[in-house]
């Protein structure tokens, strides 16, 4: 099975008719069994249609064409609209939300996430690229284009959580190569709060049966890992995990950001370092190069303990 | 962004916060008007936004104008871990029966902002914590749901401050939250904010962290507190090298190559995405390199950004040759940065085969970039090679390169 998504997850494009999202549409339909985009969302153009999916001007517009309840939804507006975009989502009974918006003010996120908490629904980003459960589907410009999805992501045991897009695509290529499919890859995003942490997400892989062990890329700033190390622990996670940590290089630069706009080493936890200390704690096994990653993996696997 | 001192008192003013009457200049001879006008001994504070200035000598107490005119003149002209005083305030020195601290955070792993209270004030917070933890009180706050005063009461009444303090207190609390969310604060922090002999309570220094981000939706504010539109308060200031980073990122809106730091190696790095970034960066340096830059490129740039960047890092003075390099790529093309930095190799005089110690980007449109590649004799290499295996061999090279 996979988690978050399956074969016959519904969801609508919001902001469709931007470049980008056109793009990513189309990729979604390509791949896999193709997705089920019921609908796009760009107010002022409805009627129009993206590579055969309509375009509404409202979510409750595309619901009620739709004739039942719409799962998902992939916001790709630009920052200042994200937020209503999301409670608009959110208020229409969409469940899943991926947020593929870069620069979004952390009030807004932590006010999307407040309100998606309390309707039961579930964020994944802002500034991520998506979920992808290999050859079935994807939803979110993960892998990009079918082809190349194709190449990078294979059915497997494996799932793969990371804070950056590229460097899941990149992980799980090198997963592939040593015979170890994926589960389901999710891109969570890179910002300092976001929808679904390491700890938030663990739950489903581990009641995942296809599942069995989880690939992790992870960067300094904030207290994810930390999260992620005490979950795993406090629940005796049947799940074996291997970490991969960049931007070491960073510890030596207190108040510099690189890469994404959580990675801050403001205070002692924030390090990657500490972070490295804290995952090995748990159990979790910190890989230096990605190449190690599928052999120390494997290994864990094959000993049949998490930890 | 970090603000000043000066900057954060305004921003608590305005909130409905008491402060003292104080004045900022970049003038002693103000200073001295500012301490007169005061009238009675003033405490003269270096506005930097580095840290230690009480060490450093930043901070003196003047008893009359006169001396006040000179400390300031002294504080103006130290510099305090390498940063020059944006200028100097002059406080009144407050008569303060005791000292107390209050603070707003984000807590990422829960998602809200969280309250800090503690009647232990003047020290850091974090020292408190783990010397008198009983004494630091905090509490979350929704994101959606009202804010109201029983939530900084119970904060300040859990820390065991009660009587008329706490009741003049929760006002002061509630708007600290307030002014925490209404100006997309990372930080907010009043310390020490000090109780006078008459019972009344006065913001004494003010550390405040506006997110970058959400600078856009702030700018009238910055306006009035005079905060430039290209100041970046970064741990450092930008360098030459850095901002003409940031001008070939604005030379049009397609993909980002930017995010440019400057190191003094003598590998220039042509790299990316965000996370494939942070990964190169540490093999170039496992393996013993020494970068000349950091820097980012992804979501598709044209052929004239990637240039651009690659020639920008090509001349930097100490530069021997470039490595191309990002994991996977699927938006960016492949032949784009392709193009881009042979390009900039030619339009420079060098041989591409020469400078670039080697180009690995696999991924979209990667048949038509390595094509490209092997007309220009570019060593080069596919998704088979690992970020850390290309990062070695571009060290490699450069060290086996005449100096």
């Amino acid at each position: 099975m996979s988690i978050l998504i399956d074969a016959d997850t519904t969801f609508i494009v919001q902001g469709i008719t931007g470049r980008e999202a056109v793009n990513l549409t189309r990729e979604c339909l390509d791949y896999g069994a193709g997705a089920k985009v019921v609908g796009g969302v760009t107010p002022g153009r409805l009627g129009r249609d993206v590579h055969g999916v309509p375009v509404f001007d409202t979510v409750a517009q595309a619901v009620e064409h739709h004739g039942s309840p719409i799962y998902g939804s992939v916001v790709t507006v630009p920052p200042a609209f994200t937020k209503d975009a999301v409670f608009e989502a959110i208020e229409n009974g969409v469940q899943l939300i991926v947020i593929v918006t870069e620069r979004i003010p952390r009030r807004d996120v932590a006010e999307m996430v407040e309100l998606a908490n309390l309707r039961g629904a579930r964020i994944i980003g802002p500034n991520c690229l998506g979920i992808i459960v290999p050859d079935v589907i994807k939803m979110g410009g993960i892998g990009g284009p079918a082809k190349n999805a194709s190449q990078a992501y294979t059915p497997g045991p494996i799932g793969v959580i990371s804070r950056s897009g590229g460097m899941t695509t990149e992980m799980s290529s090198t997963l592939s190569a040593a015979g170890l499919g994926q589960s389901t890859a999710v891109s969570i995003g890179g910002d300092a709060i976001i929808g679904q942490t390491y700890a938030e997400l663990m739950p489903l892989f581990e009641a995942d049966e296809q599942t069995q062990g989880i690939v992790i890329y992870t960067e300094p700033g904030g207290r994810m890992e930390a999260e992620l190390a005490s979950w795993v622990t406090e629940n005796n996670s049947r799940l074996p995990i291997v970490a991969f940590m960049a931007g070491r290089f960073m510890d030596e630069m207190p108040g510099m950001s690189f890469g994404h706009a959580g990675t801050i080493v403001e205070g002692k936890e924030d390090t990657a370092g500490e972070k490295i200390a804290r995952l090995a704690q748990a159990g979790i096994t910190v890989a230096e190069r990605i190449e190690d990653i599928p052999q120390m993996i494997g290994e864990k696997i094959a000993q049949g303990s998490a930890r | 962004m970090r603000l000043f001192e000066y900057e954060a008192r305004e921003v608590v003013k305005r909130a409905g916060i008491p402060v003292t009457d104080y004045g900022f200049t970049t003038d002693p001879a103000e200073a001295a008007q500012i301490a007169q006008r005061i009238g009675g001994p003033t405490v003269i504070k270096s506005q930097v936004l580095s840290g230690g200035r009480m060490k450093a000598g930043g901070v003196k107490f003047a008893d009359t104008p006169e001396q006040a005119e000179a400390y300031a003149k002294d504080i103006l002209a130290l510099e305090i871990g390498g940063h020059t005083p944006r200028g100097v305030l002059v406080d009144p020195k407050a008569e303060v029966e005791q000292e107390y601290y209050a603070g707003v955070v984000w807590d990422g792993t829960r998602k809200q902002p969280v309250m800090i209270f503690s009647p232990v004030g003047g020290i850091d917070i974090e020292q408190v914590a783990e010397e008198q933890p009983e004494k630091v009180g905090r509490r979350h706050f929704s994101n959606i749901l009202p804010l109201s005063d029983f939530q900084a009461k119970e904060v300040i009444a859990s820390t065991g401050v009660t009587g008329s303090a706490l009741n003049r207190l929760v006002p002061i609390v509630t708007r600290l939250a307030k002014l925490f969310v209404d100006n997309d604060m990372v930080l907010a922090e009043i310390n020490p904010l000090g109780r006078l002999a008459d019972g009344s309570f006065v913001a004494l220094d003010a550390h405040m962290d506006m997110e970058n981000e959400a600078r856009g939706r702030h700018r009238k504010l910055l306006a009035d507190l005079g905060v430039g539109e290209e100041e970046t308060r970064q741990a450092r200031e930008a360098t030459p090298f850095e901002l003409a980073g940031e001008e070939v990122d604005a030379t049009d809106h397609r993909g980002v190559a930017g995010n440019v730091t400057e190191f003094d190696g003598n590998l220039g790095l042509v790299i990316g995405a965000g996370g494939g970034s942070l990964t190169l960066f540490d093999a170039v340096r496992a393996h013993g390199g020494d970068p000349a830059n950091y820097c980012e490129i992804g979501g598709n740039p044209s052929v004239a950004k990637a240039c651009g960047l690659a020639k920008l890092v090509l001349g930097k003075p100490g530069v021997d040759k470039i490595a191309v390099m990002m994991s996977i790529v699927s938006n960016t093309r492949v032949d784009i940065v392709a193009r881009g930095v042979i390009k900039a190799c030619v339009e420079l005089g060098y041989d591409p085969a020469e400078k670039i110690a080697i180009f690995r980007i696999p991924g979209a449109w990667e048949e038509e970039g390595f094509k490209i590649l092997e007309k220009y004799g570019v060593d080069y290499a596919d998704r088979s090679v690992s970020l850390n295996e290309a990062a070695r061999r571009a060290v490699e090279k450069i060290q086996g390169a005449p100096a």
